[in-house]
This record gives structure tokens, C-alpha cells and sequence, in this order.
């Protein structure tokens, strides 16, 4: 067991951790944030999309310990006092989400996009989004969601 | 704009359901935490195709945390019966006895063999690792058309027999001496569902021997009376709830192995199971789509009129019959000639046994099968003729409705010129031909085509007489309810099982059109069989054409009830009233009115109520469709090919689809735009590829392609609208629409851009090897 500070949602959490506990597994059962979901083994989906100290980060990628004093905001993290995210308020907007699965890490992903000013146009967004699977939407909705929120030129 | 434009049938509402999953709130299964639950983990088949010879769970028993391990012998007595296949599709059809568990032989990679359980997910995986099975591994039939063929191996030896079913339609005879024949054999590959939630169960012991499972299912009720014949248990104790679930396009319409394992091991342990897919597992252990080999003929004149039509399919199976997989070559039985008025028509499927994962209804199941081979040799039949393809299209398309097609269903409602016409104003497909010309004189390495697909689908399952009729074992029909609560609100439950299809907001739309109130006064019920004892769930673009229509008949039914009320509280005859958007009013008198809302509050005081009517105001409904739902319309691919590697690219693609009466377009969109990347997905990248021994050899998200936003351009839809006429306001299916056109409009296109160089055929997926290689082979 590993002692290991994070702060998640702007809360302090003092943790003994295994080494082989991968972040998004603290998250959802130690933290009991369920929002950030797993959605496959191999680092593809991107479902488990977080922002680590302000950059989006796929939670199933890191071990618990390799967070030891970083800052995370995860989707539960990113409403504040009840309004939602203007990323948030696009994709209901924009009909940007079906089933839902993958719109927390999707959310997060365009959060960091949109942050990074990578999302100056449809064609970037697209690019951005190339590590965040939805089987749902067709991505149709999501870029244009992302693209309102960033004032995207084309 | 009057207010129900803003909120009625028609009307973009922004969906209710967005707020909890926005806000990371979902309610998935994998986010339920009983206390005292254990964690099951499989222990899979690393062979497509071995005896069992011996399991020694010993060790694994005696691993940390660990609390039973069962192997398929251990839990042989639990099985009141076999895993259940509803759609025995012939009287002879070859079904193979299924378990959960395998007993003695294990088909295909992934087949269960023994199970363990543990305190947690770490321990139950080092115990799996500990769980040492050997085999005795039998050559593998992994090749759809060699399975059919006699004197090769046999998957299931004491069926004799690769073949479960042969299934002909037929009607009239094929003209042999037609002005012109075109034949050719087309190959649809497995492909992996991959909904982004993976599939989950918990299953809870309750006091008094109930069970309550979660399940993330599109069919909570189906799921429930076979688990319960299954675990030998009454139906009435158990009970199924489908909390929100991460997408299912038909992989979790079925009966899984799983749902049956949590069951009865926490019946056997007393204390509630869950067993989370990994993605890894879920390539191998949930269903897959497609698989078939078809060879299909078309016979017309010189001038273009098709006279015949014979499709010939071979469809695996996979290894085992899950729940509907015999019967999804039949969902597209009747629609092979499509659009198209074929005179003479026939049909034949055999479904054969492979020792790859079972088949089963993956979105469009059936549809896409059919209209792939169709509007592939339609551009083949143009060219051989010499003639324009759309033209050859237009020639053949259906005109008159109600229209009685050579399969045998009346298509009720459609305009196929209208889907074409509206498609080729948004085109500006002169513009794409000189692009094409121009890039074709300049040996451009980057060349573009065009690809159209001309469609229709029957959805909206389904007629429960001709369910029959074919051997179905469950109806076509679902059930609503709606309470009007003494409060001016309304409870809506619904038989449907939405997983991302928004029925929440859609059925609050027409709730709200139909009785006037505003949709957040509507509160709609689902997935839970003690909340919606009926339903027939969700699947084959069925909610809206018959759900939606069971709502309707059952706000018809309010509003008789309601006018009743009104009449006797207002003292004039019912004949009298009028009503509009949940309003009644005299006739002549415009003054006295009352609404649907204050006809509640007097059925709940029920002070003054008409002479032996039952207070309250609440009304339950059940519909039978009359027939199949028929959407149709246009599709065009405009792809780049780089034909120095391959790489074929879609640059647009212009959708025009006619679902009838759209209750939601956003809802709508979305729903054509995720089908139809699906499609695409299918023309370009997606493919379980199997090696001879039958181990799935891209078995992992980071090997099968799911195309991400890089991948794919933004798509330009509009739509034209043919009502159903057989359908009580008007709507049409739209779940599957955009898979089962996209994917020959993709390939179509594809083999336009490459059609200078001689090619004339590329198999799906068309990756950058097999473009190139088709490439390669037409300079030969
Ligand atoms: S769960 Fe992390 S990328 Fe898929
Ligand atoms: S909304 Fe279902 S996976 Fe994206």
C-alpha cells in the first residue's frame, strides 16, 4: 500500500493505494465517482477521459499512485453550482449524447480541446476527438456542440 | 408558432433524458454498489473447437478471497432448460444444446467453461488464472460457405450436419432468358457490435427466493420470462430491471449465458453476483453481426425493367442458436427486391453452424444483408445494360401504394422519387462528375466516386399473426399506460426498453400533442418488469411504430373516458363536445370548456361522476400493428481513394430518408446519423477476422476498427415524408435506416472512383489493402 494525496473535484482525498490500482478504479470505487466509465482494455474508447492537473488524460492509462498530487476534475467535477459547463449545456443543446456512455470522457475531451485552443475549426475537432469512441451519435452532433462552445471558423 | 410547434409531435425538444448523464449520473450497472456483492469472472475457451477434458479448479478454490468456483458439470442440475432460441425458423431446424456453461465441448473461442467467484475483481482474476483446464482441441470450421458443404467437420457431430435450417420464399419463376443476367457473390463479414457500455449483470437475491437482475438489456421483459424458464423459477419472482444502458444496436437483445449464471449462483450463494464485460471479452463473448456469403441475380430487358430476382445466402450461425439468430435472415426475406417492383422473386437461406461466436441481430439484422447485395448489383445490372444507374433505378422503382410486392407484404406508404429527386438538388452530382473527369485526365493518384443507394426496409416488429406465421415464438404487439394524476401531471409506463433513443422525451411529445399539457408534465416509466409487467422491449426500429402507436390508443382512450366527464359535468351530450389539444368545447357555446386536466381531478374526487363509471382517469392499451413499418429514401457516398495506397476516404455523404411523421428531428438526426456511420464502418473498417483454427485475431478495440470523429466528414440529411398509412399518426421506424443504406452507397462509391482503372469489385470492409490490391489486379 501507497499513501497518496489527489485533489478531485476541488476535495482533498488522502488514499492508501495498491500499485497495481489504475486511477479510474480509485475514482469509481474509492471515490465513488461513477461518472467516468470504462469502456474497454486497450486505452481506446477514451470513455475514462479526465483532466489531470487541466489536461484530459484517459484514467484507465494511470495507476492510482503515478496521480500522487495532482489535481483532477472529473465530470462530476465540472458543473458549478448547478449550471452546467457550457461544453455540457452544447451537447444537450446539439443533441450531442444518445445512450451516454461515452459523454463524460467525451465531455472532458472537449473540455481540453477546447482549453488548448485546438478547436479552431471542425477539421481539429475531429483530429482532437480521435482517442474518444461514441457508437452512438456519429459524431455529427458532438463536433458541432464543440465547434459552437469554440467559436469554431469552419 | 402555435405552442404545440414547440413542444408537440414535430417539435425539437432537447431531450429530458441529458441532464443525469451529462452530469456523470448515468445509473449503468456497473455503477451499482450492493454491499455484500462478489465479482464473477468467466473462465473462457482459449479454442475455437475442443473436448473439455478435464477442469481442476482446486487451486483456484483455494486463491485468496475467492468463494466458489463452478465448473459447466457443477451447475448442469440448475438448467430447467437449454439456453433459449425463440425463432425455431423450420420444424426441422437443427438446434444444438446450449448451457451457460459447456459440459463437454467447447465451440468457439470464448465458450465458457467454469466460473469464479470472489470478494473482488482482482481476486477473481488471479483464481481464473488458477482454474486449469486441458482440451482435447478438434479441428475448427471457421469458412461460411465451406460449412455448408458436405464431408468437412462438423461443428456439432451429433447434429450430422453443418446445416440448422434451409428456408426458401418463392414466388413465380426466374426468367433464364432474359435480355440480360447479372449474377455475383457477395461477402458480408462478421462484425463486433462494440456498444461503448460493454455488457453487466447483478443479480440479488431476494427474501422468499426472488431475484432482482440488472441487467444492461434492450429486452428486460423477454429477458425475464426466459431466465426465469431457464432457472426453473416462477416468472413471478423475478424480476428484471434495464437501468440506463450504454447503447445495445441488438447485442443485448438476447439471453445471455451470463444473465443466467449471476442468477442462479446467487440463488445458490445467497448474496448478490455482478459480472462486469471487459471489452476484450466482449469480442468474443456477445454476439456478432452478419457473416453471410450471398449470390444474387438479376434478370431484366434490354430496356431496364427487372424482370427476377434470386438470392441465394449462406448465413453462419456462429456456433450456437442464441436468441433470434436463425430467424435474422428473415428480417430480410421479403425485402431483397427492395424498392423495386420484381415481378418474380425467390429467396433461399441456409444457416449453417461455425465454431465462431453465435450471430445474432445486430442493428439492421437482415436489412443490411439484403439491401447491400441489391443496390451492388443494381450499379452491376446498370453498367451491363449500358444505362445510367439511377435511371435504371428510377425505372424499377415502386409508384403505386399500398403495393403488394412478389415477397408477399403490402408496403403501405412510400416515394421513392421524391427520396432521389430531393437527393439530387443537394448533391451537385454535375459537379462531382467533372471533379471525377478532371482528376481521371490528370492521372490524379487521388481519385473521388459517387455511390448511391436507393432503399427501403420493413422494421416496426412486428404483426404478431405473421410472427406467427414464420415461426416466432413471442407477438409483435406493446402496451402503454397512461395516469393522468389528480395534480394536472401524467404517468406514462411504456413496454419499450430505450437505451439512447430517447423515448422519454418522444413519448412526453406526443403525450403532450395528444392531451395537451407541456412534455415536462409527463413522467415516462420503463425497464423495470415490476414497474411494466408487459412489453415486448426495444429492437428492429419497433418502439415508435408500435410503442408510440400503443400510446396513442391509449391517450384515445383518455380522451373518450375524459369526454364522458366532461359532458356529464358541463350537462350537455358528449356529442356535443368538441375537443382539441386536451380542450373540450361546446359546440356553440365556446364559452364552457373544460380540459383533460380537470376531467382528472373529477375522476380523482370522483364527486360527480357519470352513473357506474370507475373513478379515476387512467387508460391501458395494447396494438397490434397492422403490417411492417416501410422506410425508405436516398443515400450518396462521394469518397477520395488514394490509389497509390489504397486509402479510400469519405469526403461527404448526403442522406435523404422518409420515415413518415417525425415525432422529434433532433432524435431523428441522431438516429440517422449513428446509423449511419455504422454503415460506413461496415464498407471501410470493421471485420472480426478469424484465423483457420477459428481464434478471433483482432479481438481488442485497439485492432478492430471502430472509426472515431477523424475518420468521418459531417453529414448533410434532409429528409421527404410519405405517411404511414398504416399507422395511426403516421410514423415510421428510423433506428436502422441509416445502417442499411450507407454501407452499399460506401462500396458503390468506392468501386466508382476506381471504375476508370477496370476495377469492378472490392469486398467489405474496402481497406487500403484490398482497394490497393483490386487495383493492382485490374492493371493485370
Ligand atoms: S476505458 Fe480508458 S480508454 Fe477505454
Ligand atoms: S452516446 Fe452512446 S456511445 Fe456515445
Amino acid at each position: 500500500m501507497h499513501p497518496v494525496t489527489m485533489t478531485v473535484n476541488e476535495v482533498r482525498h488522502e488514499l492508501e493505494l495498491e500499485p497495481r490500482d489504475l486511477l479510474v478504479h480509485v475514482l469509481r470505487e474509492q471515490l465513488s465517482l461513477t461518472g467516468t466509465n470504462v469502456g474497454c482494455d486497450t486505452s481506446s474508447c477514451g470513455a475514462c477521459t479526465v483532466l489531470l492537473d487541466g489536461q484530459s488524460v484517459k484514467s484507465c492509462t494511470l495507476l492510482g499512485v503515478q496521480a500522487d498530487g495532482a489535481t483532477i476534475t472529473t465530470i462530476e467535477g465540472l458543473a458549478t453550482g448547478g449550471e452546467l459547463h457550457p461544453v455540457q449545456q452544447a451537447f444537450h443543446d446539439h443533441h450531442a449524447l444518445q445512450c451516454g456512455y461515452c459523454t463524460p470522457g467525451m465531455v472532458m475531451a472537449a473540455v481540453s480541446l477546447i482549453g488548448n485552443r485546438e478547436a479552431g475549426d471542425r477539421d481539429s475537432i475531429r483530429a482532437g476527438l480521435e482517442g474518444n469512441l461514441c457508437r452512438c451519435t456519429g459524431y455529427h452532433n458532438i463536433v458541432e456542440a464543440i465547434a459552437e462552445v469554440a467559436g469554431s471558423t469552419s | 408558432m402555435s405552442a404545440t410547434e414547440t413542444w408537440g409531435i414535430g417539435a425539437p425538444l432537447k431531450r429530458k433524458e441529458d441532464g443525469p448523464l451529462l452530469r456523470g449520473r448515468g445509473t449503468y450497472v456497473d455503477n451499482l454498489d450492493l454491499p455484500g456483492t462478489v465479482v464473477m469472472i468467466i473462465v473462457r475457451s482459449p479454442y475455437a473447437h475442443a473436448r473439455i477434458a478435464s477442469i481442476d479448479t482446486a487451486a483456484a478454490k483455494a486463491a485468496e478471497g475467492v468463494v466458489a468456483v463452478f465448473t459447466g458439470a457443477d451447475l448442469r442440475d440448475d438448467w430447467k432448460a437449454a439456453m433459449p432460441c425463440a425463432w425455431p425458423v423450420t420444424e426441422d431446424m437443427k438446434n444444438p444444446e446450449h448451457f451457460p456453461l459447456a459440459v463437454s465441448q467447447v465451440n468457439y473461442q470464448g465458450d465458457g467453461v467454469a466460473v469464479v467467484i470472489a470478494d473482488t475483481r482482482a481476486h477473481a482474476v488471479d483464481a481464473a488464472e488458477l482454474v486449469d483446464a486441458e482440451y482435447d482441441v478438434l479441428e475448427a470450421v471457421v469458412d461460411v460457405a465451406a460449412a455448408a458443404r458436405d464431408g468437412g467437420t462438423l461443428v456439432h457431430e451429433e447434429l450430422g450436419t453443418n446445416v440448422s435450417y434451409v428456408w426458401p420464399l418463392e414466388s413465380g419463376t426466374f426468367d433464364e432468358d432474359a435480355d440480360v443476367i447479372v449474377k455475383h457473390t457477395y461477402v458480408q463479414p462478421p462484425l463486433i457490435p462494440n456498444a461503448i457500455e460493454p455488457r453487466g449483470v447483478v443479480a440479488r437475491p431476494e427474501p422468499g427466493g426472488d431475484v432482482t437482475l440488472w441487467s444492461a438489456t434492450q429486452v428486460p421483459h423477454i429477458l425475464r420470462v426466459l431466465t426465469a424458464a431457464t432457472l426453473g423459477m416462477s416468472e413471478t419472482k423475478l424480476r428484471v430491471i434495464a437501468p440506463d444502458v450504454g447503447g445495445g444496436f441488438g447485442s443485448k437483445c438476447d439471453v445471455y449465458a451470463e444473465e443466467l449464471l449471476a442468477g442462479a449462483i446467487a440463488r445458490r450463494l445467497g448474496t448478490p453476483v455482478k459480472w462486469i464485460e471487459e471489452r476484450s471479452e466482449n469480442a468474443l463473448a456477445t454476439i456478432h453481426g452478419r457473416d453471410f456469403v450471398t449470390t444474387l441475380e438479376l434478370a431484366a430487358t434490354a430496356d431496364g425493367k427487372i424482370t427476377s430476382l434470386r438470392a441465394n445466402v449462406i448465413a453462419s450461425m456462429g456456433a450456437y442458436l442464441q436468441l433470434v439468430t436463425p430467424g435474422i435472415p428473415l428480417l430480410g426475406a421479403w425485402i431483397y427486391a427492395g424498392p423495386y417492383a420484381i415481378p418474380n422473386y425467390s429467396v433461399t437461406f441456409t444457416g449453417v453452424f461455425t465454431n465462431t461466436t453465435p450471430t445474432d441481430a445486430y442493428r439492421g439484422a437482415g436489412r443490411p444483408e439484403a439491401t447491400y447485395v441489391l443496390e451492388r448489383t443494381m450499379d452491376l445490372l446498370a453498367k451491363e445494360l449500358g444505362m445510367d444507374r439511377l435511371e435504371l433505378r428510377r425505372r424499377n422503382f415502386i409508384t403505386e401504394f399500398p403495393a403488394t410486392i412478389a415477397s408477399g407484404l403490402t408496403i403501405d406508404s412510400g416515394d421513392y422519387h421524391a427520396s432521389l429527386d430531393r437527393l439530387l438538388e443537394h448533391l451537385g452530382l454535375e459537379e462531382l462528375e467533372a471533379e471525377q473527369q478532371a482528376r481521371r485526365d490528370r492521372d490524379d493518384v487521388k481519385q473521388i466516386g459517387v455511390g448511391f443507394s436507393t432503399y427501403n426496409e420493413m422494421c416496426g416488429l412486428a404483426p404478431s399473426r405473421i410472427l406467427g406465421a414464420i415461426r416466432y415464438a413471442a407477438g409483435g404487439w406493446e402496451t402503454a399506460t397512461i395516469r393522468c394524476l389528480p395534480t394536472g401531471t401524467f404517468q406514462v409506463v411504456t413496454g419499450t426498453s430505450p437505451h439512447g433513443q430517447g423515448h422519454e422525451t418522444a413519448w412526453s411529445q406526443i403525450v403532450a400533442d395528444q392531451l395537451g399539457c407541456d412534455p415536462s408534465e409527463v413522467e415516462v416509466l420503463h425497464g423495470d418488469t415490476s414497474i411494466s409487467p408487459y412489453g415486448l422491449d426495444t429492437y428492429g426500429s419497433r418502439s415508435l411504430p408500435v410503442g408510440g402507436a400503443a400510446l396513442w390508443s391509449a391517450g384515445e382512450k383518455i380522451i373518450e373516458k375524459a369526454r364522458e366527464i366532461v359532458a356529464h359535468q358541463l350537462e350537455v351530450s358528449a356529442d356535443d363536445l368538441e375537443y382539441e389539444a386536451g380542450t373540450f368545447t361546446v359546440k356553440g357555446s365556446p364559452d364552457k370548456e373544460m380540459t383533460v386536466k380537470g376531467a382528472a381531478w373529477a375522476a380523482f374526487t370522483a364527486h360527480n361522476l357519470p352513473d357506474g363509471m370507475e373513478p379515476n382517469l387512467e387508460a391501458t392499451a395494447t396494438y397490434d400493428p397492422p403490417n411492417f413499418s416501410w422506410p425508405g429514401g436516398a443515400h450518396a457516398a462521394v469518397v477520395e481513394v488514394d490509389t497509390g495506397t489504397g486509402d479510400a476516404r469519405l469526403i461527404r455523404y448526403v442522406a435523404i430518408d422518409d420515415v413518415g411523421t417525425v415525432v422529434n428531428p433532433l432524435i431523428v438526426d441522431g438516429q440517422v446519423h449513428g446509423g449511419i456511420t455504422q454503415g460506413i464502418a461496415t464498407a471501410l473498417y470493421e471485420e472480426a477476422i478469424y484465423d483457420e483454427d477459428g481464434n478471433l485475431a483482432n479481438g481488442t478495440m485497439a485492432m478492430y476498427l471502430v472509426p472515431s470523429a477523424a475518420e468521418l466528414p459531417s453529414y448533410e440529411l434532409d429528409r421527404t415524408e410519405s405517411k404511414a398509412t398504416d399507422h395511426p399518426f403516421g410514423a415510421k421506424g428510423v433506428g436502422e435506416t441509416g445502417t442499411i443504406a450507407a454501407a452499399p452507397a460506401v462500396i458503390n462509391a468506392v468501386i466508382d472512383a476506381l471504375s476508370h482503372l477496370g476495377v469492378t469489385d472490392i469486398q467489405m470492409p474496402a481497406t487500403p489493402e484490398r482497394v490497393w490490391r483490386a487495383i493492382e489486379e485490374a492493371k493485370q
